[in-house]
């Protein structure tokens, strides 16, 4: 559950807008498959993810069934000072996971 | 001229009703928010969509969300994106399950109530499961 995989520049200007691209290993489950025995499997997807940037909330996302497994989530952010982008992400069954990645700002 | 019945009109323009239900009466600008996701989609477990806003944006209409909704798929609203922050490039790509051929809807929520929307129709060769097939 723990597994994601985060890709930003490895440098970027300041007040530049720089892609962040996050890839979660999930299967985000539907609740609409069944079993080999007939029985439902329950709906488990990640119900939010957000991204942190030196501590303020920059992006928010509330992905549904939806979205498909192994969501991978792209957005853009506007560099401020160097530091870290901290995402943290919940699913159906209450599971939590975080993912880091260091920004460096060039003057 | 031959008449259509009434369902072939209604199929020949197919309305998002999730999109319409968050809209309700509220206006909604077309033209300037893309949409980007394949006319032809051969496998709809994963279909990759961009969303797309171009700027610049006036200080207090900046994007704060942007709703993605589907046709047919059993949970209309596939995914909310919220921009807490005020970001000046509004662009988000993901990858969505398709249940069927059909129409998807964007919408984009300026912070001073704006909304600009688009819409994409999509052909899907393969569903994705919902039937527990």
């Amino acid at each position: 559950m723990a597994d994601a995989r985060v890709q930003v520049p490895a440098q970027v200007r300041r007040g530049e807008s720089f892609e962040v691209k996050i890839l979660i290993r999930h299967a985000m489950e539907t609740g609409y498959r069944l079993t080999d025995e007939g029985k439902p499997i329950a709906r488990n997807v990640i119900r939010e993810l957000t991204c942190r940037y030196n501590g303020v909330l920059v992006f928010r996302a509330e992905p549904s069934s939806g979205i498909a497994a192994n969501p991978l989530f792209t957005f853009f952010v506007t560099a401020g000072d160097s530091g870290e982008l901290v995402f943290e992400w919940v699913d159906d069954a209450g599971a939590r996971a975080s993912e880091r990645a260091s920004v460096t700002v060039a003057p | 001229m031959p008449l259509l019945p009434l369902r072939a009109l209604a199929q020949a323009e197919p309305e998002v009703a999730a999109m319409k239900a968050f809209v309700g009466n509220r206006p909604v600008r077309a033209g300037r928010l893309v949409l980007d996701i394949p006319r032809i989609a051969d496998n709809g477990n994963v279909v990759p969509v961009r969303i797309a806003l171009p700027g610049p944006f006036a200080p207090g209409a900046e994007v704060r969300s942007i709703h993605l909704f589907s046709e047919k798929n059993p949970v209309p609203q596939m995914a909310v994106f919220h921009f807490p922050a005020p970001v000046a490039k509004v662009e988000v790509e993901s990858r969505v399950r398709l249940a069927g051929t059909q129409r998807i809807a964007a919408v984009a929520t300026l912070a001073d109530g704006t909304l600009h929307a688009a819409t994409a129709d999509v052909v899907v060769t393969i569903s994705a499961c919902i039937d527990g097939s």
